[in-house]
């Protein structure tokens, strides 16, 4: 049964009042965000706007009130940077192709050199709460200027100020200074051209129409909208770059480029091996610590359980980067034990299979309590009778535990051991905590490591000092979304029948 | 199981406690070493459990504090560990919180109030909370870098950024709290909507106190997770001031820099309070475990 959902009775007009000037203020950021370039960002808030406005305003859709702030952080915080991630994924945006093309525009105009003839000392005059800029060899004295934003003051002669800023303090200055521009009687224009002096500044580029600059040395740029750069007339690329979309190029180059294609492979089925070996590494360890604690004539159980559980209790980039300190190839505890037992010193980091195994023997110590907390709860609904029943027949524990105990407690298990499956699939932490994905594959064109998974190798691509290559990096999320949506879609089916299975057998 | 002879039983116990205690003993070394290597001297030192020249020197600088040594040499903290952990602590506490109010409110909203798609709108929710925020990391960076440009207080190295990102992570508790709230009774709502309750009176004044135990758990559950969190903190978060533990922690023990005893001491300072939090709590975590909460 659900309650009718009525509005309220009393005056709406005080949260009509609330409402309105949230949305007012909402619209503000919006139209703000829109006049700051930032048109994507400006659309959704105003849409946040108009689903605020609509829901809290309209007395009917009072139910809709309780989830909207849930559903909203979760369309835009979590849905719409899915999609992002995979738009970027069609573009080049990467250290190369970095700038909105406004900016570009800005960065190859404002670059210019400095005429040496012209360049001379300066020193700052303050005024009241302003400055005034003296110039000694010309003997010129700027207007006042406040060093707060870009500004253009004139200089006229004049005789030395009395008193003049020290240089140290001057220096204190430089951000409002490298924005001033001095204009001269005859009309050059003077500017900061470095700590201590002041010159006129030729531009390198100046535009001189759309989509187009002109060098000081007459070389025509042309903006190229399919590669996101200024090309010069022989095709030369100018950097910086903007971003623009490159459609599938990112795919092709996943899937062409020898250099890519092969550690991705090699990537994505260590990536499968290692979700599974974690997944029935922590599912038998689990399970079984868990059988050993349910036995009756069993002592301590609570003081076994809590300091079986310690591995999942302490956080898990402590215990991580724990292993990685001992693991450790020349002061590792681990390898100190195994050279005065066995005389081995085995190179954790550095031998790949070594390096996999380590990540496994790690995870499943990590993992195994999870399992073994989960299992002790569903061995506790396994009928005492039919054990018994079992045990009289004459099955031994073992014959018992695998057609009576293990047949009853997957089904409920199996959206578990999937969604397991699903996170040790996109481990980052794990990986990059222990071995940010080293030893390195060789001959590969991008990095790609041996202990890599998809997540990591993504990661890897996109923060790491490799280039930032968003856009690539985007692209192979969409390869691991489309994983992940086929795993979540058969995780939801066996929640689904498990659900239908409680529901249709009541205990 | 039934009736097994004494002989047997006593094998099968010594059995049992003897694997429990070697397998303990395994698990448990990675704790002990790192509890014995905080009072070793200097960061590489190696030697045995119990170290021969116990010092605190890793112990003072995990708490901030210069150390002098006994030949007068002075060492500084190399991190603000402390910091960090305030950095943590102040993050984490102010998501959850966020969290709990947005879980608890929509949860109610799932179980009781009749809503159109609603059904639709949960199963969405489910699949959308598979898909780990690792996919949208490049688009995380890029949405926050290009509204740093518009105001500083959202872009990246920015707390509030953070915690905006955590808030959207509140789809498994909603289903945990909608699961809880399916359990009570309907006949409780059926009596405040007689008395002429409006549904958010039913909320406020029924369902809110009912559910404090099932809010502290996903508390500590949301609060454990954020604390915990790595992937989305080292991306949006860059200078060392402004740093989590958990992103902070792995500067310890770079490839140029492995300072292995002042890690020792101080992830044991940072790790311990987190580990108690959730010993205390685990009782009532296990209930939320199996909805598929897989801690991070």
């Amino acid at each position: 049964m659900s309650l009718t959902a009525d509005a309220p009775t009393a005056s709406p007009l005080p949260r009509l009042l609330v409402v309105g000037a949230v949305t007012l203020g909402l619209l503000a950021v919006a139209f703000y965000l829109y006049t700051l370039a930032q048109p994507l960002f400006g659309a959704i808030v105003l849409a946040l706007a108009t689903g605020f406005a609509v829901i809290y305003g309209a007395s009917r859709f009072y139910g809709t009130r309780f989830i909207f702030p849930g559903v909203a952080a979760v369309l835009i915080f979590i849905a719409f940077p899915v999609i992002y991630t995979i738009y970027i994924g069609f573009t080049n945006y990467s250290s190369f192709n970095l700038l909105s093309y406004e900016r570009t525009v800005e960065v190859l105009t404002s670059r210019g050199s400095i005429d040496p003839a012209t360049e001379e000392p300066f020193a700052v005059a303050p005024d009241g709460d302003a400055f005034r800029i003296w110039l000694p060899q010309s003997g010129l004295l700027s207007d006042p200027v406040t060093l707060t934003a870009p500004e253009t003051a004139a200089l006229t002669e004049s005789s030395e100020p009395d008193a003049l800023l020290e240089r140290r303090d001057a220096i204190q200055l430089r951000r409002g200074l490298q924005t001033l521009k001095l204009q001269t009687e005859d009309g050059a224009l003077l500017q900061n051209a470095g700590l201590r002096t002041f010159a006129t500044v030729t531009p390198d580029y100046t535009q001189t129409g759309p989509d187009e600059l002109t060098g000081a040395d007459g070389t025509l740029l042309t903006a190229d909208p399919e590669t996101g750069f200024f090309t010069t007339e022989a095709g030369e690329r100018v950097p910086p770059g903007w971003r623009v979309p490159i459609g599938w190029a990112n795919f092709e180059r996943v899937f062409t480029s020898e250099g890519i294609r092969e550690p991705m492979v090699s990537i994505f089925l260590w990536t499968v091996i290692f979700a599974a070996a974690s997944v029935a590494a922590t599912f038998a360890l689990g399970l079984t610590l868990a059988v050993i604690l349910q036995w009756p004539h069993l002592r301590f159980k609570a003081l076994y359980r809590i300091l079986l559980i310690l591995p999942y209790a302490v956080p898990a980039f402590i215990s991580i980067l724990v292993f990685r300190g001992l693991f450790n190839q020349n002061f590792g505890e681990i390898n100190l034990i195994l050279d005065s037992l066995f005389g081995l010193r085995p190179s954790w980091f550095t031998d790949g299979t070594l390096a996999r195994i380590m990540v496994l023997v790690v995870n499943t110590w990590l993992g195994y309590p999870y399992m073994m907390l989960l299992a002790m709860g569903f061995l506790q609904s396994v009928p005492e009778d039919h054990k018994k029943a079992a045990a009289l027949e004459g099955a031994s524990a073992l014959r018992v535990f695998f057609t009576i105990t293990l047949p009853q407690i997957i089904p409920p298990f199996l959206p578990l051991l999937i969604a397991s499956f699903a996170f040790n699939f996109n481990n980052l932490v794990l990986i990059f905590l222990l071995t940010r994905g080293l030893p390195d594959i060789p001959g590969t064109v991008i990095p790609a490591g041996e202990t890599d998974i998809l997540a990591s190798f993504t990661y890897r691509l996109a923060f790491d000092n490799a280039g930032q290559q968003f856009g690539l990096a985007g692209a192979i999320t969409l390869l691991i979304f489309l994983v992940v949506a086929a795993i979540s879609y058969a995780n939801f089916v066996a929640m689904r029948r498990a659900a239908q299975r409680r529901s249709g057998r009541p205990a | 199981m039934i009736v097994e002879r004494p002989r047997d039983l006593l094998i099968k116990k010594f059995l049992a406690h003897g694997f429990l205690i070697l397998f303990l003993i395994l698990i448990l070394f990675p704790f002990v070493v790192v509890l014995s290597i905080s009072f070793r001297e200097g960061n590489f030192a190696v030697g045995s459990i119990i170290p021969e020249n116990p010092t605190l020197e890793h112990w003072v600088l995990a708490f901030g504090r210069d150390f002098t040594r006994p030949d007068g040499t002075v060492v500084e903290p190399p991190y603000p560990v402390l910091l960090w952990m305030w950095n943590s602590i102040k993050i984490s506490l102010i998501a959850s919180t966020g969290v709990l109010a947005i879980a608890t409110i929509s949860a109610y909203a799932f179980s009781r109030i009749r809503l159109r798609g609603k059904g639709a709108l949960l199963d969405g929710l489910f699949l959308i909370q598979m898909f780990p925020t690792t996919l949208a990391l490049v688009a995380i960076y890029a949405i926050f870098d290009a509204l740093g440009e518009v105001t500083p207080t959202l872009g990246l190295n920015s707390h509030l950024a953070l915690i905006l990102i955590y808030l959207a992570g509140v789809t498994l508790h909603i289903w945990t709290i909608k699961g809880y709230f399916d359990s009570i009774d309907t006949a409780l709502d059926k009596a405040a909507e007689i008395d002429g309750a409006t549904p958010w009176q039913t909320f406020r004044h029924i369902f809110l106190p009912l559910a404090v135990p099932i809010m502290s758990v996903v508390f500590v559950l949301a609060f454990i997770g954020f604390i915990n969190d790595y992937p989305i903190a080292s991306v949006l978060i860059r200078s060392e001031d402004k740093m989590t533990l958990a992103v902070g922690s792995r500067l310890y023990l770079n490839e140029f820099q492995y300072l292995w005893g002042d890690f020792a001491a101080a992830a044991i300072l940072s790790g311990l309070p987190i580990t108690v939090v959730f010993l205390i709590a685990q009782r009532y975590l296990v209930s939320g475990l199996s909805d598929g909460a897989v801690k991070g």
